[in-house]
């Protein structure tokens, strides 16, 4: 089976401390360290699962600059046998609808059995999974948190719904997956491994490179715009128990009842 | 008088007349021996490479030290004493056993320079000898039979129990004890029945009673007796010989070379391939111990060696609180496995992997590296390589707990498992109140100072562990030392990520901290951590001198330098917590007592467990990020055995003791009667300015006195 995975560099919410530029049109970006999106990065080890099972290959795509490269080699490092960097000055500002119209142009330069992508992107809001199996005409499955390979072009997959139960659905190939975290445990990845992988090429595509007009992608395509960021402004604060360990539990329970979470 | 001497040589005629069959025993179990230490060698050959070919005086000293002189052995009494006597009992039958095997074959050998006099004596020698390993033998039976000692105990989870070959393997030295004081005996007997004069002045051994025995029966069932002795001594000899490889007494072969070859420095762990430089390393294809023969040739004769006598595991904290590890079996697994592929007939077969067979993951994580197996092992078995070896296995395929992910992700990406800013980690030493008493300077091109003080992330970072922090600069700055800190520049020290099998990332951290040092230009380190202590003292390379705290403050107290004000005299009654990176890794365990007994008024007692057979906390570094399948936290095991001291303050000299101990206190629900403290903590809260007054007398007396 051949499967893309199409993957983002975003700041490590885990490793840094946001704080909003001084004319809050975009976090400070200055000392904050990137990382893969987590959920891409289940998205990956899913991937590269299946294909240990069911043979094939795995590509992992990103759009953005160089700086991008290193979230490819790292998903190399853990085994995908193909990275490729989607990179043009025309792309800058794109929306999720301009990142999916990219994606879309690489894709149906392939010949890829399935396509995932993470459930979303820490810095974004869950939109190109499903624009760009739209796009692509593809059936389209989100939340995905197992995949079993069927008979015949068809996987069996599932996704949690209330309550912890599990919703099994089967889809046709190809298809686009939106993929939870939780799926699998991703494999670990090291400096070796990402130091083993540096030579191998990655090849890097332009809007020429990808038959795509550039007036449909980039800032000024871009129908989603972002006006603002601010910070919460700051509460009243809590209530501070101060009592001892046996006085506070019972504070507790007044305070839980009196606000009806006891019954 | 002729009479005599043709009965005895009726009584001899046998030695003569089986001269061809006791050749071909000899020949035989020569020949088995020699077939089966070959094929055991085998996999020491398929093995990796270990250069433990260097330094032939430390290792002499060792073997001397640890095999010759037993040195181990008495840290367990019974077995201890058993076990000293009756290898000492080997020791001086070696020689005798010898002449025995050589007098089947030409009955006239007497071992040269063992005529006259000199064999006379080392006869009744032997005759003891001989005594003390046959009753040892008896006891250690009834000892694995009656009294059974748990750590001799095989949990079902491991396999059946050794009990049977053990007693086995006793008794059949019991009879070769008993063989050789029959054939002895018998020998006298009939010399006496003959009239000879028997100088026999081994009273009360076991071949005086034998031959008390009989001298009353004739001359031909003595004669049976003699030859009777001789073949059972012969056969047992090399019955046992031939068997002693297929079980726990291999190592009475194998312990000599197992200790010669025994590791020379603590603190310090194997490189990832010997003889491969870091720069090289890059183009090695796989890293650690992933199949049997990954393994070096020395940690294979490791698995030999073992003697199973269960002193690793029974000091194991891992083990002690019912993770799934215990160090015994990792070694009885792996000689199982070896007895197993490496067959005495056929092909052997390998490449099979360890972990998901004989190992489990959380077996392999389990592991703290807190030494004490090692400590107590009178073989010398190594462990903690191994596990490393494995973790560097299982880094390498990607094998990785999520739960140690995220912090080696962060200390790739910012220098410190918690993924906190690199410019917030002088903030310990920044705030105002902290500032107006000590100022800390950070090093660069513009500051210099003599002395690094080496912080470490957890004491950078932690909330709780800054105080640490802040204590050790202020006693640095009241002994007037000119130091500073890297402050951004300073990586986590590495010290765990290298213990956890991470060696790549390990290199990348050293060779920062190795550039910010040296370009800082100081002459020497302190550090308030052990395990930076451990890194840099013998992970990393040239280094200037490197000390703990502990060693600091002790050499000022001795100086005279440093007084500490009297406790509070309030029922406290303080213990010291020995952290292995400190004591058993560094031996520095009288350091810190030095420092605590030097405060006026300091009530201290010793926990059962102390020095070297400290027990750890429960991990430092990414142990506290991993989480073990265990029945109770190894944290309130210690904080339990402080109690039981009859202490109420545990104090110690390690962050990562601190968090756990601290932590333990709470879980153990001793909180309000017992607290932690760290030493330098301590030591900055009693530290008495010795402003001299006029008169000479230090000010802080006077106002003890006015005090009082």
């Amino acid at each position: 089976m051949e499967i893309l995975v199409c993957i983002r560099r975003v700041p490590d919410t885990s490793e840094n401390e946001i704080t909003l530029n001084a004319d809050r049109t975009d976090i400070e970006r200055e000392e904050l360290v990137y990382s893969i999106n987590e959920p891409d990065n289940y998205a990956v080890e899913e991937a590269l699962q299946i294909v240990a099972r069911c043979g094939g290959n795995v590509t992992v795509v990103t759009v953005g600059g160089e700086d991008d490269e290193e979230v490819l080699r790292r998903e190399m490092a853990m085994g995908a046998n193909h990275g490729v960097l989607l990179s043009d000055d025309v792309f800058g500002g794109s929306d999720g609808r301009g990142l999916a119209t990219i994606l879309k142009t690489f894709v149906r330069k392939g010949n890829y059995d399935l396509i995932l992508t993470g459930v979303q992107a820490e810095d974004g809001g869950a939109q190109v999974g499903g624009m760009l199996a739209a796009m692509l005409d593809y059936p389209f499955a989100s939340l995905v948190n197992s995949i079993e390979v069927g008979q015949g072009k068809k996987l069996k997959i599932s996704r949690e719904i209330e309550g912890g139960n599990k919703e099994i659905s089967e889809i046709d190939l190809p298809c686009v997956l939106s993929i939870q975290t939780g799926i699998n445990e991703p494999r670990y990845v090291g400096m070796r491994g990402i130091r083993a992988v540096a030579s191998v090429p990655v090849p890097i595509y332009g809007a020429a490179d990808l038959a795509l007009d550039p007036g449909s992608v980039g800032a000024t395509a871009a129908r989603v715009k972002r006006v603002d960021y601010f910070l919460p402004t700051l509460g009243g604060g809590a209530e501070m128990l101060t009592g001892s360990r046996e006085e506070n539990a019972e504070r507790v329970l007044e305070l839980v009842a009196a606000k009806g979470g006891l019954k | 008088m002729l009479e005599g001497s043709q009965s005895h040589a009726q009584l001899t005629a046998w030695l003569e007349q089986g001269r061809v069959l006791f050749l071909l025993i000899h020949l035989l179990g020569v020949a088995g021996f020699a077939y089966i230490v070959a094929r055991r060698l085998i996999p020491l050959f398929r093995a990796e490479r270990d250069l433990r070919f260097d330094q032939p005086l430390a290792r002499l000293h060792k073997a001397l030290k640890f095999w010759l002189g037993q040195w181990k052995h008495p840290r367990y009494p019974t077995a201890g004493t058993l076990h000293i006597l009756f290898f000492a009992g080997f020791i001086l039958l070696a020689m005798r056993a010898f002449t025995v095997l050589i007098v089947g074959v030409s009955p006239a050998f007497v071992m040269p320079g063992l005529s006259g006099e000199a064999g006379r004596v080392y006869e009744v020698i032997t005759d003891y000898a001989a005594t003390v390993v046959f009753f040892c033998m008896v006891i250690a039976i009834v000892r694995r039979l009656v009294f059974k000692p748990a750590r001799y105990e095989v949990p079902a989870k491991f396999g059946k129990a050794h009990k049977a070959d053990a007693v086995f393997l006793l008794a059949l030295i019991a009879i070769l004890m008993v063989a050789d004081s029959l054939f002895e005996a018998a020998k006298a007997a009939g010399q006496a029945q003959a009239g000879q004069p028997v100088a026999f002045a081994a009273v009360l051994s076991l071949p005086w009673l034998l031959t008390i025995a009989l001298t009353s029966t004739s001359l031909p069932t003595i004669g049976g007796f003699y030859f009777a002795g001789y073949l059972l001594h012969e056969v047992t000899f090399y019955f046992l010989l031939c068997y002693r490889p297929f079980g726990i007494q291999f190592h009475v072969e194998t312990s000599l070379f197992n200790v010669y070859f025994g590791r020379l420095n603590k603190g310090t762990l194997k490189p990832v391939k010997w003889g491969v430089r870091d720069e090289q390393l890059d183009q090695v294809k796989s890293f650690g111990v992933k199949t049997f023969e990954d393994f070096t040739w020395k940690h294979m004769l490791d698995f030999y060696s073992c003697a199973d006598c269960g002193r690793c595991s029974d000091n194991c904290p891992a083990n002690a609180v019912g993770r799934p590890l215990s160090p015994r079996f990792l070694t009885i697994k792996a000689r199982d496995y070896a007895f197993q592929h490496y067959p005495m007939f056929g092909k052997p077969g390998n490449g099979q992997a360890l972990i998901g067979s004989i190992y489990s993951e959380d077996e392999i994580w389990s592991c703290t590296t807190c030494g004490a197996c090692e400590e107590e092992c009178p073989l010398l078995v190594e462990y903690i390589d191994k596990i490393v070896d494995l973790r560097r296995g299982m880094v390498d395929d990607g094998n990785v707990p999520q739960s140690l992910q995220k912090p080696l992700k962060a200390l790739e990406s910012r220098g410190n498992p918690y993924g906190k800013m690199e410019k917030k980690k002088a903030d310990w030493a920044n705030g105002k109140e902290f500032q107006q008493v000590c100022r800390v300077k950070t090093l660069d091109h513009k500051n210099g100072a003599d002395t690094l003080y080496f912080v470490d992330s957890i004491t950078a970072y932690d909330d709780r562990m800054q105080s640490i922090g802040r204590a050790t600069a202020k006693i640095l700055d009241h002994l007037g030392e000119n130091f500073g800190i890297l402050g951004a520049a300073e990586k986590d020290s590495g010290h765990e990520v290298r213990r956890f099998g991470e060696e790549t990332l390990f290199m990348a951290l050293r060779d920062h901290n190795t550039e910010a040092i040296q370009a800082s230009g100081v002459t020497r380190i302190v550090t308030a951590d052990p395990h930076a202590y451990n890194a840099l003292k013998h992970d990393y390379r040239d280094m200037p001198p490197v000390e703990h705290i502990s060693q600091v403050l002790a050499r000022e107290v001795k100086s005279g330098k440093l007084k500490f004000n009297p406790v509070e005299n309030d029922g406290k009654v303080y213990t010291y917590h020995d952290p292995c990176y400190l004591g058993r890794h560094n031996q520095i365990y009288d350091d810190p007592r030095a420092v605590l007994d030097s405060i006026p008024g300091l009530k201290r007692v010793e926990m059962k467990r102390s020095r070297d057979r400290s027990f750890c906390c429960g991990g430092g570094g990414l142990m506290l990020f991993y989480e073990p399948k265990e029945e109770q936290r190894i944290g309130v095991k210690r904080v339990q055995m402080a109690a039981d001291a009859g202490a109420n303050v545990i104090v110690t000299a390690c962050p990562f003791c601190m968090v756990n101990i601290e932590d333990a206190i709470k879980v153990a629900g001793l909180e309000g009667k017992m607290t932690a403290i760290d030493l330098a903590e301590l030591a900055d809260q009693q530290i008495a300015l010795l402003a001299l007054k006029a008169d000479g007398v230090p000010e802080i007396q006077q106002e003890c006195v006015t005090r009082r």
